[in-house]
């Protein structure tokens, strides 16, 4: 195991496990991740899930938990740019990845067009789905597959909501995502290795 | 009232986006898992894994001396301190109903942890409080619990049997309820009826699902000493006053706070064990403590709904007008009975629907089963009403040979016929008024875009090429609007602004943004200078919530009657300081004005600082309202849906091919928030159509206890649902709003059973429950090609 490093302690947040712990100190990991662009450097049980690392650990509860069975998307991340679901992933997985939230979206203070898609076209009712469906469609538009009707929804294909019916969930992403060809070289062209 | 004729355009009516949307997007909601307080402990359950069970020492020991384990509870450690739980407010028997109809209501209250007895999968026995859920959760596993088995019975119909063993010891047989209504002469009008159809019709058990499970916070703040609950309820106001009565607190002293809450749509309507216990835990140990849900103890444990079997027969004459309907139903209310006549009564009152039925018999059974209680779930009692209702007027178009949608024109009564009068009791006990509707309008609408004749000749020409097209329809009204009444509280802030509280939150439903809409029109300001709270006890000394569809109604004409009361306070306090007539001044851009003179002005924030020197100042709360609306009646809003499915006879698969659904529920507040209301119910009405079934096997196991197998619909089983509406001001209230939240959802089983049962016509295949999933339509499709041998 490795000894972390001082520099990458993030200042605000626990390093260790706050006790009791949840396992024997010999089940304990040092695991480095980038959440969020920042680099954090921790301690954790092996059993601890990314998703309660992510949202009571490091205080982004923006992630929500719909199920703990994988089958709801709620809880659905980026690691290392891929849609994965953080109720099924233990934080001991994240080793050495990059990270994302729903926190990160907002990149510039302002809503991204995909969030914005999502306000205008009423895509959402309680929000509760809504993180997970938004981490989603942002694997899916920052890769370079063609982004037509079928990627679409395959993609939304693993977000329940109980409350839209879909409908305006489906138009949102059209507006946000459609295209046809790869996406314009000036946003996020450096993704399109 | 609103501004005068050359005012701003008024915020009512328009497609105002939301205001609730930004912080949700940035991952900054705040829902009850989200609350993080110093030193916070977390519960978890031990539930019953049998269905009926005498219990035995429930031995806490072993987990008590586990690390991180701070306190332990059973059945007995809650001797002589707490009271069984009964949901109070939805077990009063309205007078007109005692005194009438004279029915069976017997209650169980549900202990709050399981003594003596289990009676389903699912309920509460122990509780550990722990420093984290997972040591929580480790301390469940060494509980120790001895189970002796009894029979379980989970069908509704084998429970009513005479010689059924019992569903719950304490209780005298497995009738939770019993009922018998009704209007004119049903038996005479069967004698003289040209045609009578009769038939079975079943709903299955459906879970909520909200995507947000149940959860809740409770603190007792060491400085003020009052007890602060977040709870993801509907209704905090009633959590308040449960809390209190069983902690033996004044209601003061116990402050519910609804959160952002991840969809209600009734489950969170009601109050369950854990909201008592949680507090109680709180006040024990001084320490915060948290219960998240997780979704198996929300599959199985979280409350049901929906199941009912109904008998109905309905009468006409040659023409196709009704003669008579009778339909004698059973409710499976689960363990207990814990929402008293709710249910059962809403499908009673809701079940002839749009239709002019002279003769009515209706008679309601409620059973006792080993099976989670079932509550109020979006629609309570419409859905399964509809659904009986919609399929034997498609039976009885059948045996007429008549087009459905002539049958249903020949008996839906008319505009000229309102307020119209069933002859039946409505749920207060009053008699029963449709306020205002125009369903030979919707149905005329409906014919029209789905373009019917065009459907009849494709079905033809389909038919001709081995495939199966059929259209259905759905009619059905919704009493919107359910008393007793819903406050708010508008308030000038000392900076000017606006605050309205209500005891209405929302789940969902935007009421950030469509209360405020009713507010900026009565107060004549913009709508960015007012924000919502609703749902904090602490704000509004009384309220009711946000269920049955009656929040926008409710609390929406409370704001507008405290509104007005604050504008008209507002121009005379300004008047007085002004040293102006009232008459002359009006509010624009935040400021009080002097028509026709925009020199002279006064800022709100300015009146404000201005009243405590005034000479009245002292007997006022400065520029505030507290109103109550009660509303009068019901307002009826309706709905009709009309569908077009193909249905592939090898697989049993079907595709909905086009879906239309006219709704009228009065003046329309904010169209886009509507539209979605209507579609989002629209699309869990398609879920129980073909995919949703809460299930349990002969013993009462749950086997539907993950999204795995009990099946949400997804984005592929909704198809681009057609809107159109119909308008008919509801003259219940000074609005003339109406309900809308629930009606979307009462629609689907009918209308696409009784498409699916037009397309498989040929087949001879008669649907008599749903889901329409592949396997049960294959499974008809096969009993009825060997029938038609």
């Amino acid at each position: 195991m490795n000894e972390p490093t001082a520099d990458l302690n993030h200042p605000q947040l626990p390093r260790r496990p706050l006790g009791p712990p949840l396992s024997e100190p010999s089940c304990w990991h040092d695991i480095r991740v980038t959440v969020n662009g920042a680099p954090v450097c921790a301690q954790v049980e092996s059993r601890l899930l990314l998703v309660d690392f992510l949202r009571h650990r490091l205080g982004l509860t923006g992630t929500h938990v719909g199920c703990e069975q994988g089958s709801c998307g709620a809880c659905t991340i980026l690691v290392d740019g891929v849609g994965v679901r953080s109720c099924l992933t233990l934080a001991v997985q994240a080793d050495g990845s990059d990270v994302r939230t729903v926190e990160s979206l907002a990149e510039s203070g302002e809503l991204n067009r995909l969030q914005r898609a999502f306000h205008e076209e009423h895509g959402m009712q309680c929000g509760f789905c809504t993180p997970g469906i938004l981490m989603s469609m942002t694997a899916l538009e920052e890769s370079s597959e063609v982004i037509d009707d079928d990627a679409i929804m395959e993609h939304l294909g693993g977000n329940l909501c109980r409350c839209t019916g879909y409908v305006n969930i489906r138009n949102a992403a059209r507006r946000a995502c459609l295209r046809e060809r790869s996406r314009p070289v000036d946003e996020g062209a450096d993704r399109d290795a | 009232m609103t501004p005068e004729e050359e005012g701003p355009a008024p915020f009512i009516g328009r497609s105002i986006p939301r205001v609730e949307d930004d912080r949700l997007l940035r991952g900054q909601g705040r829902f009850i898992d989200d609350l993080q307080i110093e030193g916070m402990l977390e519960v978890a359950f031990l539930r019953s894994p049998v269905a009926h069970a005498r219990i035995h020492e429930v031995d806490l020991t072993a987990a008590a001396g586990l690390p991180g384990v701070v306190a332990v509870y059973n059945a007995a450690a809650l001797v002589g301190r707490v009271e069984p739980l009964l949901n109070s407010e939805e077990l009063r028997i309205p007078e007109g109903i005692r005194s009438t109809i004279d029915p069976v209501v017997r209650i169980q209250p549900m202990p709050l942890l399981a003594s003596g007895e289990v009676n389903y999968v699912g309920q509460a026995i122990a509780m550990v409080v722990a420093e984290s859920r997972y040591l929580a959760e480790d301390a469940l596993e060494v509980i120790d619990v001895r189970y002796d088995e009894l029979p379980a019975v989970i069908d509704p119909e084998a429970a009513l049997e005479e010689g059924s063993p019992r569903v719950l010891l304490e209780a005298e047989d497995n009738i939770g309820i019993h009922l018998e209504h009704g209007t004119g002469d049903v038996d005479q009008a069967l004698r003289s009826a040209a045609v009578i159809v009769e038939d079975t019709f079943a709903s299955q058990r459906y879970v909520p699902s909200p995507m947000e499970c149940r959860g809740i916070v409770a603190h007792r703040d060491p400085f003020s000493g009052r007890l602060t609950v977040w709870s993801n309820t509907q209704t905090p106001h009633r959590v308040r006053g449960h809390i209190a009565s069983c902690l033996g607190l004044p209601a003061d002293d116990v402050h519910v706070v609804a959160v952002d809450v991840g969809g209600g749509f009734g489950q969170k309507g009601i109050l369950v064990v854990e909201e008592l216990l949680i507090p109680l835990v709180a006040q024990d140990l001084g320490r915060p403590v948290r219960w998240t849900e997780d979704r198996q103890e929300n599959l199985t444990a979280g409350s049901h709904a929906r199941e009912q079997i109904h008998h109905i027969t309905a009468a006409a004459d040659e023409s196709g007008r009704l003669l008579a309907v009778r339909d004698r139903f059973v409710v499976n209310l689960g363990a207990r009975n814990m929402v008293g006549l709710v249910v059962p009564y809403n499908s009673l009152c809701h079940l002839i629907g749009p239709y002019r039925v002279p003769n009515v018999q209706i008679e309601a059974t409620g059973a006792l089963t080993n099976t989670m209680f079932t509550s109020p779930y979006r629609g309570a009692g419409r859905p399964e009403a509809t659904f009986a209702m919609e399929r034997i007027m498609d039976r009885l178009a059948a045996k007429l040979e008549m087009e459905p949608a002539e049958l249903r024109a020949r008996n839906v009564v008319t505009p000229q016929e309102m307020p119209y009068q069933t002859g039946l009791l409505d749920r207060r006990g009053l008699t029963q008024q449709y306020d205002s509707g125009d369903y030979p309008e919707m149905l005329d609408r409906a014919v029209k875009m789905i373009d019917l004749p065009r459907v009849r000749t494709e079905q033809q020409k389909a038919r001709v090429d081995g495939r199966y097209v059929g259209v259905g329809f759905a009619m059905y009204l919704e009493a919107t609007a359910l008393g007793p009444f819903e406050g708010a509280k508008v308030s000038v802030l000392p900076s000017g602004r606006i605050r309205i509280h209500t005891g209405a939150p929302s789940q969902g439903q935007g009421h950030r943004t469509t209360f405020v809409q009713i507010a900026a029109d009565a107060l004549g300001v913009e709508m960015g200078e007012i924000e919502l709270v609703a749902g904090d006890t602490a704000t509004i000394p009384f309220g009711v919530g946000t269920i049955a569809s009656r929040a926008l109604v409710t609390a929406e004409n409370a704001i507008h009657q405290a509104a007005v009361l604050v504008r008209q306070r507002i121009l005379d306090s300004a008047a007085e300081l002004m040293e102006v007539d009232p008459a002359d001044l009006e509010i624009a851009d935040n400021q009080v004005v002097v028509k026709g003179s925009p020199g002279s002005a006064m800022s709100l924030a300015e009146l404000m600082r201005a009243i405590p020197m005034t000479q009245g100042g002292s007997g006022r709360d400065g520029l505030s309202e507290v109103s109550y609306f009660q509303p009068p009646n019901y307002a009826t809003s309706s709905g009709l849906h009309a569908v077009v499915v193909e249905v592939q006879p090898a697989t049993g698969r079907v595709e909905i091919l086009d879906y239309v659904v006219v709704h009228e529920a009065g003046r329309i507040v904010n169209p886009q928030i509507a539209d979605a209301q209507i579609v989002g119910g629209t699309a869990q009405g398609i879920g129980g159509a073909l995919l949703e079934h809460m299930q349990y096997d002969e013993a009462g196991q749950p086997v539907t206890s993950t999204f795995m197998d009990y099946r949400l619909p997804t984005v592929d089983t909704v198809p681009d649902i057609r809107l159109a509406e119909v308008v008919c001001p509801s003259p219940t209230n000074a609005l003339g709003v109406k309900g809308l939240g629930e009606g979307g959802a009462v629609g689907p089983p009918a209308a696409l059973a009784n498409a699916v049962e037009d397309a498989l016509s040929p087949f001879g295949v008669v649907i008599h429950s749903c889901p329409l999933t592949p396997d049960r339509l294959w499974a008809l499709l096969r009993a009825g090609r060997a029938t038609e041998r």
